[in-house]
């Protein structure tokens, strides 16, 4: 790719590379509300994508999303808290109805309009609770350039194959920050196409009947098969039920569907140091600390792990495996509750673990040699 | 052998319920109009009204109370087909709840019929009163008589730009009068004039339909706007946001040995964004890792102006900078906005314009009269400064910067080489 490009370096934000790399991963539509730190995305959004709707607020442009998807698009919008909040029923609605779609979560410093010019990393609770029922609804984050161009067109296969809505998480601090980077160097993209139902089969058609957990989908725009989409508690057709079996099945299946297929498209980065009794846990923007830390105590001769989640949700066991297996963990993340290990394992903080938390500065490497030394 | 619209007469209203007369006559209005159910998208909304799904053959959607109108918008977007034909049954309630989702449509006129089932009062969740209840009118919430009055969302979608507006009763055939509204080109809407037997009946016994319409004021009748239906607008497009991003050929050397931070910060208006810019393009035609953030207050047009800058011979993971090994400052808001840093620095450079009073630090102090060259050039030529004395990038390869992104005629370039030929 790229191929007049080779080995050149540019200056970008990571903004572009996320909207970039969507677009090529078949991400169709983009639909905005202005709102800092995601501005930079809306503004490559309208740029980029074929479609773009500046929409009157956060409902709509979810509701619009909705739509869209209902009729075969794929799209994408970015935002944070504030509107994120606003969208939270709309998104339990997508989830409910099965239609893919992507949402950029910037984080910013809360609650309510807190600073939106500060960073932070305070939304990981509400992501893992936002589904009434407490079903999961997956969550990619970003923690590096290179993820904002790789993650971010896995999030749109995400939607896609999974048919769902896909939460990207990033912050303040990566999608307004320019660096230095080789663009030459990053992998091609696979575009995504929504996957039809196949229109030759006579078969009645049923908008909820899953093969393999995922129902087939069809666009309410074509005329061969009844489409029924339902937010409500439905059955296999999409009419709505009380609690029938069938209807409680379709709700456990939206649970089993995420949690069974999301291994598929599962990431961390381990770098495990032999015999290290030590491990350093971070996520998102606090990765970077982390790896310029664990590089400088390394040069110092300490044994040190370090452990990068990026999916966040659903979590997969091995999170836990691997911080079970150290002596200490130090996980680093910018808030001040600890929003990743109590996702883990609850408010009970395992012995083996420390926490370095921040609220409205960035957490430097210092701090994290510092914990690890100390 | 053609489809019903409806699979069944047993409508799910209690007896009596205007919701079946307009769900009948949206049936009839349709086959009149020879559309297929198939060619039919219904959003249904939350409320008694939208119970219908099951019983209707076109493609049905139940999305949330209140949001149907933008859920069928969506749809609207994605549909170029002039075949299909969306329409969304709401009430009063939900147009109360999502009024702003009508109004949207309207503006834009989308291809979109909305029939507004109002029987002035929520029906599912007991015969509360909405925002469309007309004074006087008696519901579980008031039943001494509402004492506001309702909204006219004729009015309200009329004036919001809808090609087609119209009140009607909900008694006998209204088809025909559906019929009008399917058939229009862009957004259309329909209030349906309704009594809930279960709640308004009960609670207004002696009150007849057309008299508590009549009382309320809102007269029965047609409203359009002469518009064209939305087309999605394409703006000019950008197919590949890489490859428009300009690629920094390396021509320069650095001799940059560890990573070093760089604060600049002066007043907005005064160049500090774009003097940063030049420095980050600049260091990395030097082989050099560069991270380039801006901060400035919510008003960009006033105030401090500050970018925060790492330059580093090896790959930068972590951008953030507590205390800077050197800062540049060029006007009094960059000095107040970093004054606590700038005491707090232990090391480094303080570069600052000499009409400032230097603060106390232990970083060494050069001070310089940047402000010579004019307010709007005091970063730029506090940049070319401080690579002078710095060496850290050279002058040239600023110059190069300016030269290959057109700036050199927006910058007094003359005037800062002779101000820079004049640095000792
Ligand atoms: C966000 C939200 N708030 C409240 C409700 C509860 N609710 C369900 S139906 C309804 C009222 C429906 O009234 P209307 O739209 O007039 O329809 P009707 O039942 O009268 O046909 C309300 C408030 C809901 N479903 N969602
Ligand atoms: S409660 Fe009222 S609105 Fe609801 S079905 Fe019965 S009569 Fe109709
Ligand atoms: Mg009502």
């Amino acid at each position: 790719m790229l191929a007049n490009k080779k080995g050149m370096q540019t200056l970008t934000d990571a903004s572009r590379l996320i909207i970039e790399s969507m677009a090529r991963a078949g991400a169709d539509a983009f639909i905005g509300y202005p709102i800092t730190p995601a501005n930079l995305l809306y503004l490559y959004g309208s740029q980029r994508m074929p479609l773009m709707l500046a929409a009157p607020d956060e409902i709509t442009t979810l509701q619009w999303m909705a739509g869209l998807s209902a009729a075969g698009r794929i799209p994408v919008t970015a935002t944070s808290f504030p509107g994120y909040a606003l969208m939270i029923e709309s998104i339990n609605m997508a989830y409910m109805m099965e239609l893919p779609m992507v949402i950029i979560l910037v984080q910013r410093l809360g609650p309510a309009t807190g600073t939106a010019t500060c960073g932070a990393q305070g939304d990981l609770a509400l992501l893992n609770g936002q589904i009434s029922g407490g079903h999961p609804l997956p969550v990619l984050c970003t923690s590096s350039f290179e993820d904002c161009w790789t993650l971010s067109a896995k999030a749109v296969e995400m939607a896609v194959n999974l048919r769902t809505p896909v939460v990207l998480l990033t912050s303040k601090e990566e999608v307004m920050t320019s660096k230095s980077f080789d663009v030459s160097s990053l992998p091609e993209i696979i575009k995504t196409e929504r996957k039809y139902y196949d229109m030759k089969c006579d078969g009645k058609y049923k908008s909820y009947k899953p093969t393999d957990l995922i129902p087939d989908f069809l666009p309410v725009t074509q005329a061969k098969h009844q489409v029924r989409l339902n937010a409500s508690t439905h059955d296999q057709q999409g009419l709505l039920q009380h609690s029938s079996d069938e209807a409680m099945n379709n709700t456990r299946r939206l649970e089993e569907k995420i949690r069974q297929k999301a291994y598929e498209f599962t990431w961390y980065d381990l770098d495990e140091t032999e015999k290290a009794d030590t491990l350093v846990v971070a996520y998102g923007i606090t990765a970077a600390a982390a790896k310029d830390a664990v590089n400088q105590l390394r040069s110092e001769g300490e044994k040190v792990s370090l452990l990068i989640p990026k999916t966040l949700i659903p979590a997969p066991d091995v999170y836990i495996e691997i911080m079970d297996s150290y002596t200490t963990v130090v996980v680093a993340e910018e808030n001040i509750n600890n929003q990743f290990c109590k996702m883990l394992y609850g408010i009970r903080k395992p012995l083996n673990q420390r926490f370095i938390g921040s609220l409205g500065k960035m957490i430097t490497p210092q701090q994290i040699i510092e914990e690890v030394k100390s | 052998m053609t489809v019903p619209f409806l699979n069944t007469d047993a409508l799910p209203y209690c007896k009596g319920c205007g919701h079946s007369l307009i769900a009948k006559n949206t049936a009839k209005a349709l086959e009149k109009l020879n559309y297929q159910p198939l060619d039919v998208i219904v959003v249904t909304d939350i409320g008694c009204h939208g119970i219908i799904d099951k019983c209707l053959n076109t493609h049905t959607v139940h999305g949330l109370h209140g949001r149907s109108v933008a859920l069928g918008a969506g749809i609207s977007f994605a549909n170029d087909d002039p075949n299909r034909k969306i329409i969304v049954f709401i009430g009063d309630g939900g147009s109360t709840i999502g009024l702003q989702h009508i109004m949207e449509a309207a503006r834009l006129n989308l291809n979109l019929t909305v029939v507004v089932h109002n029987n002035y009062l929520y029906g599912m969740t007991g015969g509360q009163s909405s925002g469309l209840t007309p004074v006087g009118f008696s519901t579980t919430t008031s039943l001494e008589g509402n004492p506001f009055e309702g909204y006219d969302i004729c009015a309200l979608t009329h004036t919001a730009g809808a090609a087609y507006v119209s009140r009607i009763m909900g008694i006998g055939d209204i088809s025909d009068k559906l019929a009008i509204a399917l058939s229009t080109k862009g957004f259309s809407l329909v209030e349906v004039m309704e009594i809930c037997p279960s709640y308004g009946v009960k609670l207004n016994p002696r009150r007849k339909l057309a008299e508590i319409v009549e009382s309320s004021g809102r007269q029965l009748g047609e409203w359009t706007n002469k518009r064209e239906p939305h087309v999605n607008h394409q703006g000019r497009k950008n197919e590949d946001l890489l490859a428009t991003l300009p690629v920094i050929k390396k021509g320069f050397k650095s001799y940059l040995k560890s990573p070093m931070s760089l604060v600049l910060s002066g007043s907005a208006g005064e160049g500090v964004q774009l003097a940063a810019g030049l420095v980050s393009k600049a260091a990395i035609s030097s082989g050099l890792h560069v991270s380039q953030k801006g901060s400035y207050p919510v008003t960009v047009g006033v105030g401090f102006s500050t970018s925060e800058l790492n330059l580093s011979p090896v790959p930068l993971s972590f951008h953030g900078i507590n205390l800077p090994d050197t800062a540049i400052i060029t006007s009094q808001d960059g000095l107040d906005h970093n004054r606590k840093r700038i005491e707090a620095m232990t090391s480094g450079k303080l570069i600052i314009d000499s009409s400032l009073e230097v603060p106390q630090t232990a970083a060494e102090v050069l001070q310089y009269d940047f402000r010579s060259v004019g307010e709007r050039n005091a970063s730029v030529f506090a940049i070319f400064y401080w690579a002078l004395k710095t060496g850290i990038i050279s002058t040239e390869s600023l110059f190069k910067v300016i030269q290959d992104e057109g700036k050199g005629e927006k910058l007094p370039m003359a005037k800062i080489k002779d101000a820079l030929s004049a640095v000792k």
